[in-house]
C-alpha cells in the first residue's frame, strides 16, 4: 500500500516536471499578482510595508487555488481516475498522495518565492521567519481544502470560476491567521498562537479532507 | 467450459404495493413512490402555511411599525431590526436545514430530502441578502456609513457566498442528480466550516476593531420589542415552509416531466 | 463464481435495465451485445463497483460485492473506453505505475515489460505515449490486464481501434486467462458478433424509462 501511495505521488511529480511550465504558472501568477499591488496603491514604502503581509497571503491563496483546478481534472478526463479508484489503494490515500505531489510542485515554489516578493513589498525584516512559517503551514491546508473543491467541480461546466466561488470563502480562516501571524511578528507580538491555530487547521484538514474529497470523487465517477 | 454458465434475463422483479398510484410497477424505483406521498401531504399543508404567513406578517409589521416604542438610543431606525434580526436568524436556519437535508439525501438517497436542500438554497440566500441590506440600511444612521467590517456583517457576507457557491454548483451539471449530490457534499463541508469562519472573523475583528463602534442591544430587551420580533420570526418561518413546499412540489413535477421526455426519447 | 440477481440500473432518472441475472463460473466468459444506450457500459461499471445498482445484487462466490468493495477491486481489471494514459510519460512508465499499484514494487518493471511484449508493443517501451496511434494506445491499455493476475476481467468494447494482429493477441490472452480459471465479461459494439457462439451472450435491451 505504501508503495502504491508513493507511486501515485512520484507519477504526479514526474508529470509535473515533464510539463514544467504548468506548475511554474502558479509561481508566475503569484509574482505578477504581487507586483500589481504597488502599481495599484502607489510606491510609498510605508504603505506597502503596512499591507505587504495581506498582499502576499492573498496572492499566495489565489495562486494555490488557480493551480488546483487541474488536480483531478486531467485524470478524470483520460480515465486514470477510474482506474485508480479501482486499484487496491484506497481513494482517500490517492487524494493525500495527489495533494502531497501538488504541494511539492506548487506550494514549495510559492514559499521559496515569497521572501523575494517580501523584499519588493518592503515587508518588515522581522516578519520574514513568520512569513515562511505561516506559508509553510498554510499552503498544505489550501491544497487540501482546494482538493475537495476540485473533486466537486469535476465534469461541471465552467469548472474554474466555479472552483473559486466554492473554495475562496473556505480559505478565509487561513488568510486571517496567516496575516495575523506575519503582522504580529512585525509589531513584535508573540507569533506562536497564530501559528498554532494554523497548525490546528492543517491537522483538521488532514483528517477530514481525504475522506470528503474521496466521497466527492466517488460521486463524480458514478 | 461455458456449460456452467447459466444465464437468464428474467423480467423485472415486481412486487406491487397497493396504494401506490404510480411507479408501483417498478418496485425497484420505489423512491419515486415517496414523492407521491409528499405531493398529497404538501397539497394539504401549503394553504395553512400561506395563511399563517399572511396573518403573522400583518400582525408583526403592525407591532413593529406602529405599536412598539422607538429605542431611546437608536430612535425610529430600531424598527429595521424587526426585519433584520429574523432575516439573519432565517439565514442560519436555512443553512442548517440545507445541510441536514443534504446529509439525509446523501446517506439515505432520499429524493425528497435532496429536493428540499435544493429548494432551500435560494430562500436562504434571499434571507441572507435581506439581512445584509437591512443591516446596511440600519448602519447608515447608526455608524454613519453603509458598510462596516463588523464581525457579524462579515460573517453573514461569507454565508451569502456559501449560498451562492451551493447554487452555482447545483446548476453546473447537465445531469441534475450529479449537481444535487455534489452540492450536498459542499453544503456539509460549508456547515463544518461556518463555525471556523465565524471564529476567525471574530478574531480578525478584535484585532482590527475600532473602539467607537456602537454595539447592538445586549440581552436585555423589553417585551414591547420582543413580541414583534418573535411574531416576525414566526412569520418568516412560516413563509420559509410555505415557499419550500411549493418549490419541492415544483421539483417533483419537473422530474416527472423529465421522465416523460425520456420516455419519448427512449421508448 | 460471479453472479448477478435481479440487477437494475438507473442512469440520469432513466431505467437502463432491470431484472437482469446471470451466473458466471470459473473459466467462463460473458459477451454483452446490444444497441447503443442499452446499458452495456453501465453493466460493466456496475460489475466493477463504480456504479451502485438501483436494485439487485452482484455476488462473488456468494458474497455481495457491496459488502467489501475493497476486496472486489483487488480481483478485477477493468478496461473502459478511456485509455488512462499520460502522454508525457513513456509507454513503460505508464504501465509500470499500474504494475506497482496492483502488484507491488517487486518486479513491477519486469511484469510491465512482459505485458507489453504480449500485446506486441515491447519495442515501443521508451516512446512517450503521446506518439502512439489509437490502436497502440489501446494495446497499452489492454496490457494493464497482464501486469498482475486478477480473476475477473471487465472489457468494454476492447477491440475498438485494434488491428487483426492485436485482436488475435487479445483473444489469445483471453483464452489463456480462461484456461487458468479466470472470468471475462466483454462488451462488443454494435456491428460485432462474438466469434465463438459457445460463449454466453447477454443481450441488454432497452427498458421503459421511469419517472
Amino acid at each position: 500500500m505504501l508503495s502504491g501511495f508513493l507511486e501515485v505521488m512520484r507519477r504526479d511529480v514526474r508529470l509535473a516536471v515533464r510539463q514544467g511550465m504548468d506548475s511554474l504558472m502558479a509561481v508566475v501568477f503569484f509574482v505578477i499578482a504581487c507586483v500589481l499591488f504597488p502599481l495599484g496603491v502607489g510606491p510609498e514604502p510605508q504603505t506597502l510595508a503596512r499591507i505587504a503581509s495581506g498582499i502576499l497571503c492573498v496572492a499566495a491563496l489565489l495562486a494555490a487555488m488557480l493551480s488546483l483546478e487541474r488536480l483531478f481534472q486531467a485524470d478524470y478526463e483520460d480515465g486514470t481516475l477510474e482506474q485508480v479508484a479501482l486499484s487496491p489503494l484506497p481513494l482517500e490515500a490517492v487524494v493525500v498522495a495527489k495533494v502531497a505531489a501538488h504541494w511539492l510542485v506548487t506550494g514549495l515554489p510559492l514559499i521559496a518565492a515569497s521572501p523575494v516578493l517580501a523584499i519588493l513589498l518592503q515587508l518588515d525584516a522581522k516578519s520574514y521567519p513568520a512569513l515562511l512559517a505561516a506559508l509553510a503551514l498554510t499552503t498544505p491546508t489550501l491544497s487540501l481544502i482546494g482538493a475537495v473543491g476540485a473533486a466537486l467541480v469535476l465534469g461541471a461546466r465552467r469548472g474554474g470560476v466555479l472552483l473559486a466561488l466554492l473554495v475562496l470563502p473556505l480559505y478565509i480562516p487561513e488568510l486571517i491567521f496567516a496575516v495575523a501571524a506575519i503582522d504580529a511578528a512585525g509589531f513584535g507580538y508573540p507569533v506562536q498562537p497564530h501559528l498554532l491555530l494554523l497548525a490546528g487547521l492543517l491537522v483538521a484538514a488532514v483528517v477530514l479532507v481525504p475522506w470528503t474529497a474521496a466521497a466527492a470523487l466517488r460521486q463524480a465517477l458514478a | 467450459m461455458d456449460d456452467g454458465n447459466e444465464m437468464s434475463e428474467a423480467g423485472p422483479v415486481v412486487r406491487d404495493r397497493p396504494g401506490e398510484r404510480w411507479g408501483g410497477r417498478w418496485n425497484v424505483f420505489n423512491r419515486y413512490a415517496n414523492p407521491t406521498r409528499f405531493m398529497q401531504l404538501s397539497a394539504k399543508l401549503v394553504p395553512w402555511f400561506a395563511g399563517a404567513t399572511v396573518l403573522l406578517m400583518a400582525a408583526g409589521l403592525y407591532f413593529a411599525l406602529f405599536a412598539s416604542p422607538p429605542d431611546y438610543q437608536q430612535g425610529e431606525s430600531v424598527r429595521i431590526m424587526y426585519v433584520h434580526v429574523p432575516a439573519a436568524w432565517m439565514a442560519m436556519f436555512c443553512y442548517t436545514s440545507m445541510a441536514v437535508a443534504s446529509a439525509i439525501g446523501l446517506i439515505w438517497r432520499h429524493p425528497v430530502a435532496e429536493m428540499t436542500a435544493k429548494a432551500t438554497a435560494p430562500i436562504g440566500a434571499c434571507f441572507t441578502f435581506l439581512a445584509l441590506v437591512t443591516g446596511s440600511l440600519w448602519g447608515k444612521p447608526m455608524w454613519g456609513t453603509w458598510w462596516v467590517w463588523d464581525a457579524r456583517l462579515t460573517s453573514v457576507l461569507v454565508l451569502f457566498f456559501l449560498y451562492l457557491g451551493y447554487m452555482a454548483l447545483e446548476n453546473a451539471f447537465d445531469d441534475p442528480a450529479r449537481g444535487t449530490r455534489a452540492a450536498g457534499i459542499l453544503a456539509l463541508v460549508g456547515f463544518v466550516n461556518v463555525p471556523i469562519i465565524k471564529f476567525s472573523v471574530d478574531w480578525w475583528n478584535t484585532l482590527h476593531q475600532p473602539a467607537s463602534v456602537v454595539r447592538m442591544g445586549g440581552p436585555t430587551i423589553d417585551s414591547s420589542m420582543l413580541i414583534p420580533l418573535l411574531v416576525m420570526a414566526g412569520a418568516f418561518t412560516c413563509y420559509y415552509f410555505w415557499v419550500v413546499l411549493v418549490r419541492v412540489r415544483g421539483e417533483i413535477i419537473a422530474s416527472r416531466i423529465r421522465g416523460l421526455r425520456l420516455r419519448q426519447v427512449h421508448g | 463464481m460471479f453472479s448477478a440477481s435481479a440487477l437494475a440500473c438507473v442512469r440520469g432518472e432513466r431505467a437502463v435495465f432491470a431484472g437482469l441475472s446471470f451466473t458466471l463460473a470459473p473459466g467462463g466468459a460473458l459477451v454483452l451485445v446490444g444497441a447503443n444506450g442499452a446499458g452495456k457500459s453501465s453493466l460493466l461499471r456496475l460489475m466493477a463497483g463504480l456504479l451502485k445498482p438501483a436494485a439487485g445484487h452482484l455476488a462473488w462466490d456468494g458474497a455481495d460485492i457491496a459488502d467489501d468493495y475493497e476486496a472486489h477491486r483487488r480481483r478485477l481489471r477493468y478496461v473502459g473506453h478511456a485509455d488512462a494514459l499520460k502522454p508525457a510519460l513513456s509507454v513503460l512508465e505508464n504501465l509500470r505505475s499500474w504494475s506497482v499499484l496492483w502488484g507491488g514494487r517487486g518486479g513491477a518493471a519486469e511484469r510491465a515489460e512482459a505485458a507489453l511484449e504480449a500485446f506486441g508493443i515491447g519495442r515501443l517501451r521508451d516512446v512517450p505515449a503521446r506518439y502512439l496511434s489509437a490502436g497502440q494506445r489501446r494495446r497499452l491499455a489492454l496490457s494493464r490486464l497482464l501486469v498482475a493476475p486478477a480473476p475477473l476481467w471487465l472489457l468494454d468494447e476492447p477491440r475498438t481501434a485494434l488491428d487483426v494482429d492485436a485482436i488475435a493477441r487479445l483473444d489469445r490472452e483471453v483464452q489463456r486467462h480462461r484456461q487458468a480459471g479466470g472470468l471475462v465479461v466483454m462488451a462488443l459494439h454494435g456491428g460485432e458478433r462474438p466469434r465463438r457462439p459457445r460463449r454466453s451472450i447477454l443481450r441488454t435491451r432497452r427498458r421503459r424509462p421511469v419517472i
